[in-house]
């Protein structure tokens, strides 16, 4: 046994984030780590990688017992982590971010040929192409994670950690990811590759320990077991994969975008005349690879952001130069993309968060007062519609899980009772009980003759959900498909800038 | 229902907010008596001169408490500001042109009681309030951050505050000091304790912070203020205009300032004079840090920090202690809330054991 960790517990206040966590990996596999957001997955590997210090247990390495007081500790111990969030300086070139904290010396000076060649050597090394001299900023984020892959192996990992690598890549780049994990895999390296995806554990991983509300609940052989009994052992109950969606007319247009041209906050032009509709009882879906303009788009439909021109129309009313509250107001309502920093007040109640766009109107607004009694009862109400696990409305919404905050959202913007609704990325984070919910209430939705513009990088999640497709690129509309008519092949090329797949 | 099981998971985290503040004044005394005795001064004589100084007749009470008046509009006023996401480091400025405001209302128009005074507070409330909505405009309107601009400000208020009152000044009375004239009886805070000089003031702030407090937690606008300084971002997202209210909330916090100023005016000193603020608007900063920003806490702090004012100068005089130490006490205790906040996880996580050790 090459790394076992045995009975780890770790608290947060008011949270068992592992219970006795047994984990146990091999030599020279692909481990998968699944669980819903909350189950714990995190929290475990920032306890192996020396970030978080665990309250019992204990790690060992080739059977000999460790302990680490920082990230440093676990990295001499051959245990390198790429984090969600990459850790890259943005205006650094590849070769500065790769020496960072680990710089070769020439004298008092930093041997930049050194560097340079170091670089090179590494990715000729395990093929993983690079440009030394590329800015990160200016470069593909599957690039970027190959940067955070190749500095963790410089440091000497022999045990790579993969926190969610998949989440922003394309599905080309996710087929490059499996070739460099594969690659990795020969070389003798071992990897811990974290997902919530059942297809992505079944492609991928060996094994795969499978975590449920900071316990371990099953460690299998991948290749026995099926992606319906994984769900199961992962949410504890079946789950239905497959979005169940009926067929459903579209009705009149709803909201009517005409040559929409923005900036984005560098005055860079990033919406190129862009012309659609969205009709009630549709689901217009918005595929493409992140920063095609898609933030710009949401911004500037939602009143964040000031368009150079074009118009918007909103069920025959010309909402472009109304502000935030008054599109709200007209009809429109938006689930952001970043939940956690627009669409909750981290450190404000639940109750707090459910008042906003709210407060002032009736019944909560009396005056220059709010009735903080009608607010507990709209508080008690979302939280069963919505089944959102809460301990009560008093509890901040930093506390909560990320399908759970997601849901407050959701329960939030719904009873706006809008005629359309922006979704951008309203899945992303979070686990399959969650994302099922969140399917679901959207079609609900749909079915309702309302309609909904759906922004996602997730492709499954556009070919599933969309009665019609768009594809963005570089900030105009590159393709557009019926649903049923796209295959991801198609879609994948569009989404990376080739006309080809172009009907 | 909702409301049990809320308790069920806080009864102790509820405790964590007086423990950071009690633990934070306790290591400044520590670390204050290591300064003294460094010094060669005996630590339990400064003190026990501190707390009598403080407590130990009506007369120094009464003191206390004036010096805890000023000190409590003044943290109200920084923490206010704070609740928004600014940092008021003008409210020196804001009390000075509060004080100047009301003393002016206060001599220079004949009125009833019933309107002199409530009017001649008003005049120093919207003065230090125009004062600070100016840095909130900036801010809102341009970017300019606050701190720079408060500061700039005030240095604008000290110098024409010396005019006002200089030879020649437009408010100068007609003797040999550089005072302006007497405030009339009509516009005159009353003096409530007989042989000092407590003035109906504590009474004033004690209702503004309770005023504040449902301000913040109970009005609209307060809701919004909180939204905006917690996060901006999702605030301008449900329709808030982060700009209008920083600009409003920094107009309550300048007219808490102002306050300050008027009630020192009218309720101590019945004149203006340039220097009447023995720095309390700086202190005030130190009374919001500590009183975590909320009106409870700045009452308990702004009296703490009464106590050290007024206590200072019987210490001088019977100790013969220099009074600067308690300027170190109070950096010691602004250093120790500071670096408090980084004690707030340890502390959740202690209470979540005893939490689970009571469990069982």
């Amino acid at each position: 046994m090459y790394l076992e960790m045995k009975n780890i517990v770790r608290r947060f206040p008011g949270v068992l984030a592992n219970d006795h966590i047994c984990l146990e990996i091999e030599k020279g596999e692909i481990h998968g780590l699944l669980g819903e957001n909350g189950a714990g997955k995190t929290t475990l590997m920032n306890v192996l990688c020396g970030l978080a210090r665990p309250d019992e247990g204990e790690i060992l390495i080739d059977g000999m017992k460790v302990e680490f007081g920082n990230c440093l500790d676990a990295i001499k111990c051959g245990i390198g982590m790429v984090h969600q969030h990459f850790m890259l300086v943005p205006v650094f070139t590849v070769t500065e971010n790769f020496i960072l904290g680990n710089e070769p010396r020439k004298g008092a000076r930093i041997d930049t040929a050194r560097a340079r060649e170091m670089v090179l050597e590494l990715s000729e090394k395990h093929g993983l192409k690079v440009d030394p001299d590329a800015l990160i900023k200016d470069i593909s984020v599957g690039m970027q994670q190959r940067v955070e892959i190749l500095k963790a192996l410089s440091r000497g990992a022999e045990l790579m950690i993969l926190d969610e690598p998949t989440a922003v890549l394309t599905p080309q780049e996710v087929e490059d990811l499996y070739r460099i994990m594969r690659s990795l895999q020969e070389a003798g390296h071992t990897i811990i590759f974290i997902t919530h995806k059942l297809q992505e554990i079944k492609e991928i991983t060996d094994r795969v320990t499978v975590l449920r509300d900071g316990r371990v609940v099953g460690i299998v052989r991948t290749k026995d077991v099926e992606q319906v009994e994984l769900a199961r052992m992962m949410v504890g109950r079946d789950v239905v994969l497959r979005v169940e969606k009926d067929q459903h007319a579209p009705g009149e247009v709803m909201m009517s975008v005409k040559d929409l041209r923005a900036n984005d906050s560098r005055g860079l032009t990033k919406l190129k005349d862009i012309t659609f509709d969205v009709r009630a009882g549709e689901i217009v879906g918005i595929a493409g690879v992140a920063g095609n303009g898609q933030e710009e788009l949401v911004e500037v439909l939602t009143g964040l952001r000031k368009q150079e021109s074009g118009s918007i129309t909103l069920d025959m009313q010309d909402i472009s130069q109304l502000n935030p509250r008054e599109r709200m107001y007209a009809g429109l309502a938006h689930i952001p993309q970043d939940r956690q920093r627009r669409g909750l007040v981290m450190n404000f109640s639940l109750v707090d968060n459910f008042l906003l766009g709210y407060e002032d109107l009736k019944p909560f607004a009396r005056g220059p007062m709010l009735d903080y009694r009608e607010a507990e009862k709209f508080a008690s109400k979302l939280i069963k519609m919505f089944d959102v696990r809460t301990p009560g409305s008093q509890i901040l919404a930093r506390t909560l899980s990320g399908g759970n905050q997601q849901k407050a959202i959701l329960a939030r913007e719904f009873q706006r009772d809008p005629k359309l609704l922006i979704a951008a990325q309203p899945t992303r984070g979070l686990d399959v009980a969650a994302i099922e919910f969140i399917h679901n209430e959207l079609i609900k939705f749909r079915d309702q003759d309302k309609a909904v513009l759906l922004i996602s990088m997730e492709l499954t999640e556009i070919l599933d959900l969309s009665d019609r497709i768009l594809v963005i690129y570089e900030g105009e509309i590159v393709g557009e498909f019926k649903s049923g008519q796209a295959t991801p092949e198609q879609l994948g090329l569009l989404m990376a800038g080739s006309k080809k797949g172009q009907m | 229902m909702e409301n049990e099981k809320n308790r069920k998971t806080s009864p102790l985290l509820a405790l964590i907010s007086p423990t950071q503040f009690i633990l934070g004044v306790l290591l400044a005394f520590i670390a204050g008596a290591v300064f003294l005795w460094v010094f060669g001064e005996s630590p339990a004589d400064a003190y026990g001169a501190l707390f009598k100084g403080a407590f130990s007749s009506k007369r120094y009470f009464a003191e206390t408490l004036l010096s805890t008046t000023p000190l409590i509009f003044g943290g109200l006023a920084v923490a206010l500001g704070f609740r928004c996401g600014l940092f008021n480091m003008g409210v020196e400025g804001q009390i000075v042109l509060g004080g100047m405001a009301a003393a002016y209302v206060g001599y220079a128009w004949e009125l009833p009681l019933l309107i002199h005074l409530p009017l001649a507070l008003l005049a120093g409330a919207v003065a230090g309030g125009i004062w600070g909505a100016i840095p909130g405009y900036l801010k809102a309107k341009h970017r300019i951050h606050e701190v720079i601009t408060t500061i700039m400000l005030n240095y604008i208020v000290f110098q024409v505050a010396a005019y006002m009152i200089a030879v020649g000044g437009p408010m100068k009375a007609d003797n040999e000091l550089p005072v302006s004239p007497d405030v009339l009886p009509t516009a005159q805070l009353a003096r409530i304790w007989e042989g000092t000089r407590l003035s109906g003031g504590i009474f004033i702030a004690l209702i503004f912070a309770v005023l504040v407090w449902v301000f913040l937690f109970k009005t609209r606008l307060g809701y919004k203020m909180r939204a905006v300084g917690l996060n901006s971002s999702a605030a301008e997202f449900a329709g808030i205009k982060p700009g209008r209210m920083m600009v409003w909330a920094m107009f309550l916090s300048g007219a808490l300032g102002g306050l300050a100023g008027a009630v020192e005016v009218l309720g101590v000193h019945y004149k203006f004079y340039s220097t009447f603020s023995p720095g309390y608007g700086w202190d005030a900063i130190a009374v919001a840090l500590l009183g975590l920003n909320h009106p409870v806490g700045v009452v308990a702090s702004a009296f703490l920090f009464g106590v050290l004012r007024s206590g200072s100068i019987t210490m001088q005089a019977i100790a013969q202690i220099s009074k600067d130490i308690v300027l170190i006490l109070s950096a010691l205790i602004i250093f120790f809330t500071a670096t408090n906040q980084t004690l707030r996880p340890i502390l959740e996580r202690l209470t979540l054991r005893l939490d689970t050790r009571r469990a069982k």
